[in-house]
Formats: C-alpha cells, sequence, structure tokens
C-alpha cells in the first residue's frame, strides 16, 4: 500500500523566527491589522510503502527523527496520512 | 603537519583552506566525502561552502557522508577536527558540537569584516592566541545565528569552550555589529573535550596581509603547534 504522507516541520515556539516576524510585518503593513503573529516552517510531502497506516507513521515519525528535523530547534508533525489509490509516478 | 580538508559537492573553501594551510607551510590533504579513508592526516578541516546545496537544513545530509562516520570516531579519539562556517554547521548537525546554526536575525546573507574577541587560549585552536585578543577574520554566510537552551549556553561559558566571541572593532560588545544574531555573541565554540571547535568565521580568507588581515594564520599555528608539541611528546616516550 502506498500512503501519502504529510509533514510539517517547524521552529520551536522558544526560537526566535525572523522570517515569521517578516511576514508578520508585512501583512499588518498590507492593512491585516488583526494579524498576531505568524511562523515559518517547511512542508514535506512523502510517498512512502508499508502494510498500513500505523507502519507509515511510524516510519514517517523516525525520518524526523533522524534527518527532517533538527531536534535542536524545530518540532515536526504529521498533518495528514492518506492511501494513494495510485502511484503519482 | 597533514591538515586533511573534507570536499563535498557544494563546498567552496576547500582551495582557500589548502592555500592558508599551505602558506603556513604545511600539507593539505584533500578529503573526499565518499571516501572514510582520513589518509592519516593530523588535523581535520571542514571547510566552508553550501554540503549537499545546505538542502533541508544547512549540514543536515552531509553528516551522513562515508567521511563523516570517520571523522565522528577521529574525533572520538582525541583527533583534531576544525568545522568552519558550513563546518560548523555540519559538526552542529552531527552532534559533535551542541546547539545549532540558525538563519541570520537580519535575513540576509553576510559577506563581511567582523572582529572576534579570543574567549580562552587553552585550546589546541586557539593556544598562539592570548585571551583578550581581537582577531579580524571575515564572516559568510546566511544561516550563522548560533542558538542553543540556557543550560548548553550555560555549560558552554562555565567550561570556557565558547572560544570566540563577535565583538565590536574596538573590542566593545558587538551589539548591533553582531553579523546574525547569535546567542551571547557566540561566533566559535569547543568540544568537551577541546578537540572538535566550529567557527563561523572564515580564517582562510584572513590569511596574507593582501586579503586585509592575516589573523586567521595565528589558528593555523595554534593547531600546528599542539601538533608538534604532540609529536615530541610521543617520541621522548
Amino acid at each position: 500500500m502506498t500512503w501519502l504522507v504529510e509533514v510539517i516541520v517547524s521552529l520551536k515556539p522558544v526560537v526566535n523566527d525572523p522570517q515569521g516576524l517578516v511576514i508578520r510585518d508585512s501583512l499588518r503593513r498590507l492593512g491585516f491589522d488583526g494579524v498576531r503573529s505568524a511562523r515559518a516552517g517547511k512542508y514535506i510531502e512523502i510517498e512512502v510503502d508499508t502494510a498500513d497506516e500505523a507502519k507509515a507513521r511510524d516510519s514517517v515519525a523516525a525520518m524526523c527523527e533522524k534527518l527532517l528535523r533538527n531536534p535542536v530547534i524545530e518540532d515536526y508533525r504529521i498533518s495528514s496520512i492518506r492511501a494513494m489509490t495510485e502511484s503519482k509516478t | 603537519m597533514r591538515f586533511g580538508i573534507a570536499v563535498f559537492p557544494g563546498t567552496w573553501s576547500d582551495r582557500d583552506c589548502a592555500h592558508a594551510v599551505t602558506l603556513a607551510g604545511h600539507e593539505a590533504v584533500m578529503l573526499w566525502h565518499k571516501d572514510a579513508d582520513l589518509r592519516g592526516v593530523d588535523c581535520v578541516i571542514l571547510p566552508g561552502g553550501f554540503a549537499y546545496g545546505d538542502y533541508l537544513r544547512a549540514g543536515a545530509v552531509a553528516r551522513f557522508a562515508p567521511l563523516m562516520g570517520s571523522v565522528g570516531d577521529f574525533a572520538a579519539q582525541g583527533g583534531l577536527v576544525w568545522g568552519i562556517c558550513n563546518g560548523f554547521q555540519i559538526l552542529c548537525e552531527a552532534h559533535l558540537l551542541p546547539g545549532a546554526l540558525s538563519r541570520n536575525k537580519s535575513l540576509e546573507f553576510r559577506c563581511e569584516r567582523s572582529w572576534l574577541r579570543v574567549e580562552t587560549a587553552d585550546s589546541p585552536f586557539t593556544s598562539a592566541c592570548g585571551r583578550g585578543d581581537v582577531l579580524e577574520i571575515p564572516v559568510s554566510h546566511g544561516e550563522g545565528r548560533y542558538v542553543a537552551d540556557d543550560e548548553t549556553l550555560e555549560g558552554l561559558e562555565r567550561e570556557h569552550r565558547v572560544a570566540l566571541r563577535y565583538v565590536a572593532r574596538d573590542g566593545s560588545p558587538a551589539g548591533d555589529a553582531s553579523p546574525n544574531g547569535s546567542m551571547r555573541d557566540i561566533a566559535g565554540i569547543l568540544s568537551a573535550q577541546r578537540n572538535v571547535f566550529g567557527m563561523m568565521p572564515h580564517p582562510e580568507r584572513a590569511c596574507e596581509p593582501l586579503l586585509g588581515s592575516a589573523d586567521g594564520m595565528k589558528l593555523i599555528a595554534s593547531v600546528a603547534g599542539r601538533l608538534a608539541h604532540d609529536a615530541e611528546f610521543a617520541v621522548a616516550r
């Protein structure tokens, strides 16, 4: 079974995010007065072959711990997992 | 002395490092990233650049290169490992040094002169300097803002492992003169055993007066002095 897993990697809340601050300030300058904050992160899509959804989740979690995030400054979360009817490629 | 210089795809300062080391009268040995053999070098330099394009995060992919496995073993045995700029980023990703290097506070790539205060001469990389000396060595990076949690920072300070700190030209605290907004103006740190050293500025670009400064040579001289001392000690035994 092929699963499409979406991962979001973001700076930990305590880590200063200058990119997010620039986005926040730009939005405010454009008149979006209600903007309280903005944080920038990375979005990664992974297609993975595993027997079931739980294994897909475990596998991607292991990928995050080993490579996709830097545990010193970044958090990650798996935002979506869904079965692919057929491979995109 | 034999200085090994790592070459990853995207490394750009390898030839400059070889030039500086050769100028100081030592041998430069290029070490290809796919090759796990350190070829008997006395010190490994991980030079600046964009190893593997800095994709994902600077240093994140480079740390898994075959060469890095050997560099880790070499460091564990007390071998001298010196990460410069991208090399510092790789050492942090490889957990050979604590903390991380994140996007410059200004969001700008900064390529400019910088001034560094030597915070400890008790290391193989700074022993030819005096504590409090101010070195002029340029920076050239977009992701050099050193970050770590309070406990790590306190540990680094307590053990005198902050080797270089950004200062203003006159030696006063960097303040807004910091090129990247590093926590505590940290420019370079040592491992607990003091044999692994990472710094963002480029000593190889300050290796002769023609370049505006030759202060980087003091760091190379420190390493050479340490290695010569060790060799003498080994012979005496």
